[in-house]
């Protein structure tokens, strides 16, 4: 059920958020993986990222310049998966 | 024997009938964040609309405020399932920036500081149906809820009444925004529980 996150708006909580989905339908560990921003060129693990969430859906941002890392949306059956955003989203089976 | 007043304004609507499909009643205002939140002083706010032609015209903070104005009160639905009744709101009408626009477009994508965006058809903004909304309960609408204004569609879930609105794109084509493009409903009538893509 949803609530009220808790946290002030606009917080956010670190990337390790990100790695109970991702582990639904990566075969690697999510907190292994390393991302580079292709806007400001930042690079580092997935826990640097910032994500905001989780409802409506997970959003990653890089902590320099908050562009979107990726967006994840859990549903019954399914998790949708969209990197940075101009690659269009991918619907995963997950059940 | 205890005796009931029926109050000042007849029976009210039973709030269960106000209350859509899946939803539950909430008082307070739960906050849903997709990144930090913008702060936008009215001294720099713009308001533009977009053709697909790529026209432009905007609108300062105190043009907007010179526009005629509404008060509104209305039940709003998230699609995280709180819905809460009697929201009071204060802005002025879509009607008011789009009505001299020359457009073919059938479908608008409302922009917002942060980047956030949403995709509406451009029948359910016109007619009363959506305002740019900039006082809430009778004060200025705080960041945090999308101040220092926000859209307010509230005959759709509450991701379509984008915080820190900065303009409408009017577009021939349909666009998905920021939530329909991973998921949600392109439309997202809270009546019809149209909440993921496939609803």
């Amino acid at each position: 059920m949803a609530q009220d996150t808790g946290r002030p708006s606009g917080t956010h909580q670190d990337g390790n958020r990100l790695a109970g989905p991702l582990s639904e339908i990566l075969r690697a560990e999510p907190t292994t993986a390393w991302w580079r921003c292709p806007d400001c060129g930042r690079s580092g693990p997935l826990a640097e990222l910032h994500v905001y969430g989780p409802e409506p859906g997970l959003t990653a941002r890089c902590p320099a310049c908050s562009r979107v890392a990726l967006r994840m949306v859990p549903e019954e059956g399914h998790l949708w998966l969209s990197l940075g955003g101009a690659t269009g989203a991918f619907r995963f089976r997950t059940a | 024997m205890t005796s009931f007043s029926p109050g000042f304004h007849g029976r009210p609507r039973a709030l269960a009938d106000r209350l859509p499909p899946g939803q539950y009643p909430t008082e307070s205002f739960p906050v849903l964040s997709a990144g930090p939140t913008p702060r936008v002083p009215t001294e720099t706010w713009t308001f533009t609309v977009t053709t697909e032609t790529g026209a432009t015209r905007s609108w300062t903070w105190d043009e907007m405020m010179a526009l005629p104005q509404q008060e509104t009160v209305h039940d709003i639905h998230c699609v995280t399932r709180w819905s809460k009744f009697d929201t009071h709101w204060r802005g002025v009408p879509l009607t008011a920036f789009l009505d001299d626009v020359e457009t073919a477009a059938d479908h608008v994508v409302a922009e917002a500081h942060g980047g956030y965006t949403t995709n509406l058809p451009l029948e359910d903004v016109l007619d009363g149906r959506a305002w740019v909304a900039h006082t809430y309960d009778g004060y200025p609408l705080s960041p945090e809820h999308g101040g220092p204004a926000r859209l307010l569609v509230p005959h759709l879930y509450f991701w379509k009444s984008a915080k820190w609105v900065s303009g409408l794109r009017l577009t021939v084509e349909d666009e998905p925004g920021f939530w329909e493009s991973v998921g949600y409903h392109n439309y997202g009538d809270p009546w019809r529980e149209q909440r993921n893509w496939g609803d």
